[in-house]
């Protein structure tokens, strides 16, 4: 039974995780019909940021808590920046380009991104520190569950319930839904589509660095590759759940969470992947919209 | 009060309005009248700056368009019903109304404008809770133009109101159509391949084919004009 919970709850936090990052790319698809893959990159960004800062700061005496809201806010900024000038280097200027053409782009961004960051630094892991101090009362059950596990799915609950709040009520979030429906009607009714596409792509990143950071400190290292691994894994998640769609994301990331986890328990971790894909692969077959995605309806 | 001079709008190397020029006087119904393909809904998006014409003029109350952005020309009042409705379809009722008063933050204002398009169009009322998508061709056009009603347009674009929807519906919309123009005192732009029925309504009318204004005059006079009638009355 505890390992069953153990297992569950370690689901449960790479679920999060890829949650985090999954929503970058469904919302972008979402307004822009977009695959961003150098969206994983932007958490990679975000990781390297948050260490840099981070070494800067204990040098300094920081303590570590201080640290890690520094170290998460420069994440933040820096990794919004990134994904604010990747769109409008790499991807507006193609806006009106056949489709294939944005995609490319997107991959060559990607493929930038880690060689900048493998040439900057280096092609070794590096360690990060921890952050997150272990908290006395998660003490009873920080072998199943750790307080760094804890901080990443709490953070993850208190983002989704700011971003349905955003999109919900706000006239960006509102923009936001309109755009993703219609965008020529966007338009017509004073929308400013491309600022609602530069404050997707803001949200997006910055929720990814928040990945980032948060799965740096619980794994303790960084290097210029972790970026694709999990960004191919949200990715998964994101179609999984229904490209486009929010809760979709956040349903397939923590599906994904709990395959991956239960898989790794019970069979052998050597499958982790083929879990992963094979669940993707399965529902492509019977749902090719994903869990909660619309069916493609022609538009008039 | 919009006056657009020597416009050429083109889709790529494609050239789809050949000089065109229009006038439109504060508290007319103008009516632009042509075949499938002649160009008219290029003529409204241009006047957006959806599409950008290449070459030409589009002053709007005095201002120059083809500088402003979309969003700054909504602004100035210049409100536009696409061709098809463009309904946001996961959206209620309410919501796109609501999304037509994006740019607006009078309260009070808001809500009379409300009062106001569910006493045009009292089923919208019914439906208020209804995703957009799920309403009636009828129903969805009702909703264009009171989204539209939403901005206060100073000059209202309407692209084929009349598709596709059963005459007893058209005649209730065009109804509204004069309404609007009478009692709100909005100037409207009608684009209509029912040239019978637009020019009906209208004050003066241009006729387009091929991206070309071939005839310009006032609507009875072309009710009455002969080519005009062969061409586009079925006379
Ligand atoms: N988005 C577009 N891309 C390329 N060509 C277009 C596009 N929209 C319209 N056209 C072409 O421009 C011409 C005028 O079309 P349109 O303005 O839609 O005419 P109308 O509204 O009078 O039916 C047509 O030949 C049409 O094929
Ligand atoms: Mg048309």
């Amino acid at each position: 039974m505890e390992y069953f919970l153990e297992l569950f709850l370690g689901g449960l936090t790479r679920g999060s995780i890829y949650a985090l990052i999954a929503l970058g790319y469904t919302m972008v698809y979402g307004i822009i019909q977009l695959i961003n893959f150098a969206h994983g990159e932007i958490y990679m960004i975000g990781a390297f940021t948050a260490l840099i800062f981070a070494s800067v700061l204990s040098i300094l005496g920081w303590p570590a808590l201080a640290i890690f809201v520094v170290a998460t806010a420069a994440a933040v900024l820096y990794s919004s920046a990134y994904g604010y000038t990747i769109e409008k280097i790499a991807y507006t200027p193609l806006r009106n380009a056949p489709r294939l053409s944005p995609l490319i782009s997107a991959i060559g961004m990607s493929l930038f991104l880690q060689n900048y960051v493998l040439l900057a630094q280096t092609s070794d892991f590096l360690p990060f520190p921890q952050l997150i101090p272990d908290f006395e009362f998660m003490e009873p059950i920080s072998h199943i569950f750790s307080s760094a596990e804890l901080a990443i799915v709490l953070t993850t609950v208190i983002v989704m319930l700011l971003l349905t709040y955003y999109i919900k009520f706000t006239n960006m979030g509102k923009a936001m839904r309109a755009t993703a429906q219609d965008k020529t009607m966007a338009l017509l009714i004073g929308i400013n589509v491309d600022r609602v596409i530069s404050v997707t792509f803001i949200i997006g990143s910055s929720l990814a660095a928040l990945g980032g950071v948060l799965i740096a400190n619980h794994i303790g290292q960084v290097n210029f590759y972790i970026g694709f691994i999990a960004g191919i894994k949200a990715f998964t998640a994101a179609v999984l759940g229904g490209i486009g769609s929010i809760p979709g994301a956040v349903l397939g990331a923590l599906i994904l969470g709990w395959t991956e986890s239960f898989a790794t328990g019970y069979i052998s971790s050597d499958y982790e992947d083929v879990f992963a894909f094979g669940l993707l692969v399965l529902i492509l077959i019977f749902r090719p919209a994903g869990l909660l995605g619309r069916s493609e309806t022609k538009k008039v | 009060m919009l006056e657009i001079k020597n416009m050429n709008t083109y889709y790529g190397n494609i050239q789809a309005l050949h000089d065109i020029n229009i006038s439109v006087k504060q508290g007319e119904i103008i009516t632009l009248i042509g075949a499938n393909g002649a160009g008219k809904t290029t003529t409204l998006m241009s006047m957006s700056n959806v599409v950008t014409p290449k070459q030409g003029e589009i002053t709007f109350l005095g201002e120059q368009l083809l500088t402003k952005k979309p969003d700054d020309i909504v602004k100035m009042g210049l409100i536009h019903v696409p061709e098809g409705r463009h309904i946001f379809p996961y959206l209620s009722v309410m919501e796109n109304l609501d999304l037509g008063a994006f740019l607006r933050n009078d309260k009070a204002g808001i809500k009379k404008d409300l009062d106001h398009v569910f006493e045009l169009f009292p089923r919208l009322h019914e439906r208020r809770n209804q995703q957009g998508g799920t309403l009636s061709g009828g129903e969805q056009q009702m909703l264009a133009i009171s989204r539209a009603l939403m901005a206060q347009p100073k000059l209202l674009l309407l692209d084929e109101p009349s598709l596709g929807l059963a005459p007893i519906i058209v005649r209730q919309i065009f109804d509204i159509i004069k309404r609007i123009n009478k009692e709100n005192g909005t100037t409207i732009f009608l684009v209509e391949q029912n040239a019978n029925l637009a020019l009906k309504v209208a004050d003066r009318g241009y006729v387009m084919e091929n991206g070309h204004i071939t005839l310009e005059d006032t609507a009875d006079n072309l009710l009455a004009n002969e080519d005009v009638k062969k061409a586009y009355l079925g006379i």
